[in-house]
């Protein structure tokens, strides 16, 4: 007799994309539905909460019925149900949680609670197995973290932002350049066009933590446009962009080169929405090469960058080995983080 | 025909299990709780109550709206799952309906309402005729200023209806006198097997996947959006990638 199949339907909601999945044994994709709201709030420039919630509704069970299609598979095939349960923006985190609980309810199915950001680092078990203990940078347009994965399914922070998350930075300087919404992928293009000529802050660079900052950035940014525009100057916006984007890197990379040459680790795993930005993934393979460190830079490809719900089928296999499952109770964590390391 | 009934579109949180007319069991709570944790245990605990199996249920009535919208989202997300999942009809049910087919035996005018905060309402107009639940003014969201001066003109008996009635009483007391009727705590309160009994007459919805709750309010982002843009010609906002 063959062995069962592991299959995880996995929901994702926690922002502005509706995402389900189907995950075979936590690595192979067998689906992977994204229906995203982008265009829908780029009329507001940002993502509008209660809109967003909306959308979710009328999404969800139509990306579940094209997620089970594509993969070819029926509710006697899976082995549990998973879900993201933060962190994220509570409404629509809750259209994912309800949903999940519902239909792993009506199937008789064990169901999974995953946390958002555990998913963005197993996003690379889809590149390659992962390897313990292990170091994560997770930037993303809520967090900015570095993360100490001890073992398979445990997660430390042990340096995070002070004030903004670096995608935030982004979508803040955005709105002065006059970049749509999301601005991250419109700014590292123009970032490659440009020159670092402004030499904007490296904030907390020379400080031993791990900690981040970009507020101080990210107004050094804004006053240097309002001053041009109040003096009737233009500046260039590729060089602004250029000069923004070697800031926010310059500090993203230095922080976790140092904090792999503090451990003992030989996988660094960059994850969450801004790991699909081009500058940041050039200069931390550069600074690994000059380093010498025996350190393999693991970063998802780009449609698994963003929030999608392959990432919680892969962490979500996990954690059925641990048999970390939900009751009926089960709610939306809108501020769920990891533990900080003591 | 077995059909479980749900209710989360304001405070209370309401269940019911019927089969045709007949009520095999109700469950409701009525304190300040989060619907997402108490909805899921309240349909177990009936179904195991009433030993029935989810699978046996032939159709899901949900109260579709309008209510709190976070509260709404709850039981029409969960009633349009299991619906979808299970391949069976769904029905939505208004939630101001549900409350004004609480006051039987009487054909005056029914009027339902929910705060809908600053001096705001969603309320409708409705009345028996025949034996059926007619709708006479379709549900909305309208001031309270409004509501009144309309009931005003009609100078008919009017039953109000709900928790919230409680929070504008002098004032539709000093505006309908006489012709203004209040009902007993239990009236006021949402009964899912009254919104199972509508959901038995009910048409069961065209698209499952395309439901979604009866909001009557678009959000204020969109609102504000909609004054100096035209939506004309946007085909979708939300597209797969």
């Amino acid at each position: 007799m063959s062995k069962k199949r592991e299959l995880i339907l996995a929901f994702e909601s926690s922002c502005d994309e509706t995402s389900v999945a189907v995950i075979e044994d936590g690595h192979r994709i067998l689906s992977n539905i994204i229906a995203t709201q982008i265009k829908s709030h780029q009329r507001f420039g940002g993502v509008v909460p209660e809109v967003a919630s909306r959308h979710h509704v009328e999404q969800i069970t139509f990306c579940t019925q094209a997620a089970l299609e594509e993969a070819g598979v029926t509710y006697t095939d899976l082995t549990a149900v998973a879900v993201t349960y933060g962190p994220g923006l509570v409404g629509a985190l809750l259209i994912g949680v309800t949903a999940a609980k519902a239909i792993a309810y009506a199937h008789h199915l064990p169901l999974i609670p995953i946390n958002h950001m555990a998913g963005h680092i197993y996003a690379a078990r889809f590149v390659k197995p992962l390897e313990y203990p292990l170091l994560a940078l997770l930037v993303s347009g809520g967090h900015t973290e570095l993360v100490l994965m001890a073992a398979a399914g445990e997660f430390e922070i042990i340096g995070d932002t002070r004030d903004d998350a670096a995608g935030e930075a982004y979508d803040k300087i955005g709105r002065v350049l006059g970049v749509p919404y999301p601005a991250g992928k419109e700014i590292d293009r123009l970032a490659h066009l440009g020159q670092d000529t402004f030499d904007f802050p490296r904030a907390m660079l020379k400080e031993e933590n791990l900690d981040f900052s970009f507020s101080g950035l990210k107004s050094a940014f804004i006053n240097t446009v309002h001053h041009a525009d109040q003096i009737g100057e233009t500046l260039n916006r590729e060089n602004l962009a250029a000069s923004f984007q070697a800031s926010v890197v310059e500090v993203l990379t230095e922080k976790t080169m140092r904090a792999a040459r503090q451990l003992d680790v030989h996988q660094l795993v960059v994850a969450g929405g801004v790991a699909a930005n081009q500058g940041l993934r050039e200069e931390l393979a550069e600074a690994i090469k000059a380093s010498g460190l025996d350190l393999d830079l693991i970063v998802p490809p780009l449609r698994l960058c963003g929030d999608n719900g392959a990432m919680i089928g892969a962490a979500a296999h996990i954690e059925l080995k641990k048999e970390t499952f939900a009751n009926l109770t089960l709610n939306a964590v809108p501020g769920l983080d990891f533990p900080y390391r003591a | 025909m077995k059909l479980l009934a749900m209710d989360t579109s304001n405070q209370a949180v309401s269940v019911a299990l019927l089969d045709d007319q007949q009520i095999l069991g109700e469950m409701t709570v009525n304190i300040r709780q989060t619907h997402s944790q108490t909805l899921l245990p309240m349909v177990d605990q009936l179904l195991k109550q009433t030993q029935t199996a989810i699978e046996t249920i032939d159709r899901f009535v949900v109260a579709e709206g309008p209510g709190s919208y976070t509260g709404l989202r709850i039981a029409v997300t969960t009633a349009k799952s299991f619906a979808w999942t299970l391949n069976k009809p769904l029905v939505g049910i208004s939630s101001l309906a549900l409350l004004a087919a609480n006051i039987v035996d009487t054909t005056a005018l029914i009027v339902p309402l929910f705060d809908a905060r600053r001096a705001n309402v969603f309320t409708g107009v409705y009345q028996w005729q025949s034996g059926s639940l007619q709708t006479v003014v379709a549900d909305q969201h309208v001031s309270i200023e409004t509501l009144l001066a309309r009931l005003q003109l009609l100078a008919e008996p009017v039953y109000f209806v709900g928790n919230d009635v409680a929070h504008f009483k002098e004032e539709l007391q000093a505006a309908l006198g006489s012709n203004a009727h209040f009902v007993g705590a239990n009236h006021n309160l949402p009964h899912a097997s009254v919104l199972g009994k509508l959901g038995l007459l009910a048409e069961p919805v065209a698209d499952i996947h395309r439901f979604g709750p009866v909001y009557l309010r678009k959000t204020e982002a969109e609102v504000n959006w909609a004054k100096t843009h035209d939506e004309r010609g946007t085909e979708s906002y939300v597209e797969q990638v």
